[in-house]
């Protein structure tokens, strides 16, 4: 019996090094199991596959107006993949971007909330610098307990994100409310100063946009050429070898949690002075954890990021679009995006292991 | 001759375009100790795995008792009566040693501690049954792996390069207890590359290069000199004699080091002192586990001494105690660790970049960046020089076989061209023309005035390579022995405490 099952069944064998068709394979293989399985659950859901993935895919693409939502939802997921990449390339398992990404938020709108009057183009720039500063103070507090303590950095960043979310509704409920805002939970509009410019007239698309374009190439910099980069990647490969070098462990973590911690607090004050124009409790519709998708489906390389940042806000807009095109509930989205993080996970197994299966041949003959 | 017990006839394996196995012809007859002799990388360790059902053959038959046999797993191979001691341990880290011999051997749990004991006292096996796995020492895992295959009563037993862990006292106890086993009708494949070990107990030997039998002998009938040239197919390199040297400035000393680790299960250290000067090699001699990973940690600085250890460990002149490692490098000291994955470089990263991990300073980096021209440079330079058997200086580590990598981080590290080196380990795992050619290599850089400390649990080696020796036992360090006035049972009574006990003994004897 265990001769039948071991003849039909294959096992996994690792590489002699690794595969570098599987590297560059994974995403789009993922990507396309993932939505051959979400087809066929609209399928089974009684919705038109074919209308969901006009909706989802094309539709994108087929007007400037909803391409150009799709860059402006391309800035937060860039950002904070960029930054998380870093870190998970370290092996140190930032999950709480979200808080970072709020915290970053309220930072920034500190200006405009206590100074609604005040004019000038210097306002939108200190904004995103104290958005910066907030992410990295949240993102701190993981790297001190972990440092200090070693308290799991995946539990401890986790968990801080729901008290960032906490702590966004105590500021809307109480002392930031908008006193004219008929109790709504948010807020005040931001005067024009604490807005991000436009880039493209006739579009949400602002500066920032540029900025983390920037950003992206300075994070291929610091990763691939940077003799600090270079110390971060030795600590996730092998910490043995980091510690046999001296490469100080600590420093690492809290380089990697900063990193982290100031590209989604940018991305952050980034949002609430572009699109959103004031602090609201939807500020994010789980960048930080799409961000994560991101990364990986990137290959956590700042290039394949950018091409995966793509594919994320494209997901987005077009899931917006199929919920009301399609009638697609907006767990769909989510489905989705966690079925590609599984799918790719899946596929990137094989960039170290093949399948092999064993030789009936052989165990045939006497 | 009676019937084999095992025939192979014609079997071959190859991994991708590596073709480990060619052709290969075995008989082993029932009753015989017989070696397997062969360089590193000449396909031994792929024999044993498809005899012991690990891997299968891609060609060719297996005989077995008169049958024919397909092992399709270890476990149908212990069933038949094959047993197996790895070279690379199979032991669950997590478990105790009683609990990792309980997954193979039928029984309760104080019986099976009990057998372990008895089996440890009656072969020199000596581990704790009830210890966990993990902070075991590469020796004592060795112990508890031979003890595991021994419980299981093989009729056959394969054993990888089993004496490379153990002082001489025991070597003579483990061939004792192998004789017995013979007699008893136990045949047993011994795999090394110790030639007068072979040819001390062993009946029958097959020679393998690069994949394939060269021969098929009596080892009694050949000396080490003719056996090593069927080995290796050239004549052998002749060690090199050291210069004598007068004492040069102290660069390593250690004085009355006591160490209490945070892990329960590692050796504490007391009262350890040692001096190594220019142009000196120290070496530290003992079984592995006797707190030589702790004392190199300490040396290296990946671990630091609690604040209020002052003027404990000094190099160059200066007290490093609370030093971490790349401040120790920058004074002159270079480290090669006795584990080469992982530690000693990184795998997944190409020679190149690991390079960079400890030979930075060299100028590989500018304005935080980078250079990478220079890096390759260097990595050619080293693989050139230490003659590193790689593709291209942009291979990944761990497709380098264990000597080649090895080659290279000795390469790296001495290319620092260090105040002071130290090397835990030099030639495990390397096949003899790289051990050969990593010792003359210290041997030169000794007579060009360079400090060297060796930890190695091959007594051989060090007699070949130390001014002088000390031995670690337990945590403690013997006064230094000058290697040219000792013989190696000395060091062999140092080795297994008995040198201690019976001074005491004097000491009581004494009205």
């Amino acid at each position: 019996m265990s001769a039948f099952s071991a003849a039909f069944l294959p096992t996994l064998v690792r590489r002699e090094r690794a595969s570098l068709a599987a590297t560059l394979l994974a995403p789009p293989v993922a990507l396309a199991a993932a939505t051959v399985v979400n087809l066929e659950l609209y399928v089974l859901m009684g919705r038109d596959p074919v209308a969901v993935a006009y909706a989802m895919l094309l539709e994108p693409f087929l007007s400037w107006a909803s391409f150009s939502e799709v860059l402006l939802k391309i800035g937060p997921l860039l950002l904070i993949a960029q930054g998380l990449a870093i870190g998970f390339r370290a092996k140190v398992f930032n999950i709480g971007a979200e808080g970072q990404f709020i915290l970053g938020a309220i930072f920034a709108s500190a200006i405009p909330v206590w100074f609604p009057q005040a004019t000038g183009q210097w306002i939108w720039p200190v904004m995103l610098l104290l958005g910066t500063l907030g992410g990295a103070l949240w993102a701190s507090l993981t790297a001190f307990w972990r440092v200090r303590l070693n308290a799991n950095e995946i539990l401890v960043s986790l968990m801080l994100s729901l008290v960032a979310a906490q702590f966004l509704n105590y500021l809307l409920l109480g002392p930031w409310k908008d006193p004219n805002g008929f109790n709504f939970p948010q807020s005040v509009m931001f005067q024009y100063d604490a807005m991000v410019p436009i880039l493209i007239s006739g579009t949400r698309v602002n500066v920032s946009l540029l900025l983390t374009i920037a950003l992206s190439i300075a994070a291929w910099i610091f990763m691939q050429k940077s003799f600090i980069g270079y110390k971060l990647q030795v600590g996730g490969l092998a910490p043995r070898a980091a510690s046999y070098a001296g490469f100080n462990e600590g420093w690492a973590i809290w380089l990697s949690l900063l990193i982290g911690g100031c590209a989604a607090g940018l991305a952050g004050a980034a949002e609430v002075a572009g699109p959103l124009g004031q602090l609201q409790r939807s500020i994010s519709t789980g960048y930080g954890y799409a961000a994560i998708i991101v990364a990986y489906l990137g290959g956590l390389h700042p290039i394949g990021i950018i091409v995966s940042a793509l594919c994320m806000a494209v997901l987005y807009i077009g899931g917006d679009n199929a919920m009301v095109s399609a009638n697609l509930p907006i767990a769909a989205v989510r489905v989705f995006q966690g079925s590609l993080l599984l799918a790719y996970l899946v596929a990137v197994a094989f960039v170290r292991y093949r399948l092999e299966w064993r030789r009936a041949a052989y165990r045939s003959q006497p | 001759m009676t019937a084999p017990l095992l025939s192979l006839r014609g079997i071959s394996k190859s991994y991708g375009q590596i073709r480990a196995n060619q052709g290969i012809d075995l008989d082993v007859a029932p009753q015989s100790i017989h070696a397997i002799l062969g360089e590193n990388g000449a396909g031994k360790s792929t024999l044993m795995k498809l005899i012991y059902g690990v891997e299968q053959p891609d060609v060719g038959t297996v005989v077995w008792d008169g049958e024919p046999l397909s092992v399709a797993s270890p476990a149908e191979a212990r069933r038949k009566g094959i047993g197996m001691v790895f070279q690379h341990f199979s032991l669950f880290e997590t478990l105790t040693v009683v609990e990792n011999i309980q997954l193979v051997v039928p029984g309760r749990k104080a019986d099976l501690t009990q057998r372990i004991r008895t089996l440890g006292r009656d072969f020199g096996l000596e581990v704790d049954p009830l210890a966990h796995v993990h902070p075991l020492s590469v020796g004592e895992r060795q112990r508890v792996e031979i003890i595991r295959c021994l419980m299981t009563n093989p009729k056959l037993l394969i054993l990888d390069e089993p004496t490379s862990v153990l002082p001489p006292q025991s070597v003579d106890k483990l061939f004792d207890t192998l004789r017995r086993l013979r007699d008893g009708g136990v045949s047993i494949l011994f795999i090394s590359h110790k030639l007068e070990e072979i040819r001390a107990i062993c009946d029958r030997a097959t020679i393998l290069r690069g994949g394939r039998v060269t021969g098929h002998v009596d080892p009694r009938e050949y000396d080490a000199h003719d056996l090593a040239r069927m080995m290796i197919g050239r004549d052998m390199p002749e060690p090199m004699p050291a210069l004598p040297q007068s004492g040069g400035e102290k660069r390593l000393e250690i004085i009355g080091l006591d160490y209490q680790p945070d892990d329960p299960f590692a050796v504490p250290l007391s009262d350890i002192s040692l001096t190594v000067r220019a142009g000196e090699i120290l070496g530290i001699a003992g079984i592995s586990g006797n707190g030589q990973s702790e004392l190199a940690a300490l040396i290296s600085g990946e671990a630091v001494l609690p604040r209020e250890q002052r003027d404990r460990i000094y190099m160059m002149g200066k007290d490093v105690g609370r030093l971490d490692a790349a401040a120790r490098r920058l004074l002159g000291f270079a480290f090669v660790p006795e584990d080469r994955h992982g530690r000693g470089a990184v795998p997944e990263m190409s020679l190149v970049l690991n390079s960079l991990l400890t030979a930075h300073p060299l100028n590989l980096i500018r304005h935080g960046l980078v250079n990478k021209t220079k890096a390759t440079a260097f990595t050619n330079a080293c693989i050139l020089q230490y003659d590193v058997r790689t593709p291209g200086p942009e291979a990944e580590a761990g497709a380098l076989s264990g000597g080649n990598l090895q080659k290279f981080i000795v390469g790296r590290e001495t290319m620092l061209s260090p105040k002071l080196l130290f090397v835990a380990q030099p030639t495990w795992g390397v096949d003899i023309g790289a051990a050969s050619a990593i010792r003359r290599r210290l041997i030169t850089l000794r007579n060009e005035g360079m400090a060297i400390l060796v930890i190695s649990e091959e007594l051989e080696e060090l007699f070949e390579l130390c001014d002088s020796i000390q031995v670690l036992h337990h945590g403690t360090l013997s006064p230094p022995l000058v290697t040219q006035a000792t013989r190696p049972e000395e060091i062999g009574r140092y080795m297994i405490g008995a040198h201690t006990a019976s001074q005491t003994a004097d000491r009581k004897a004494l009205p």
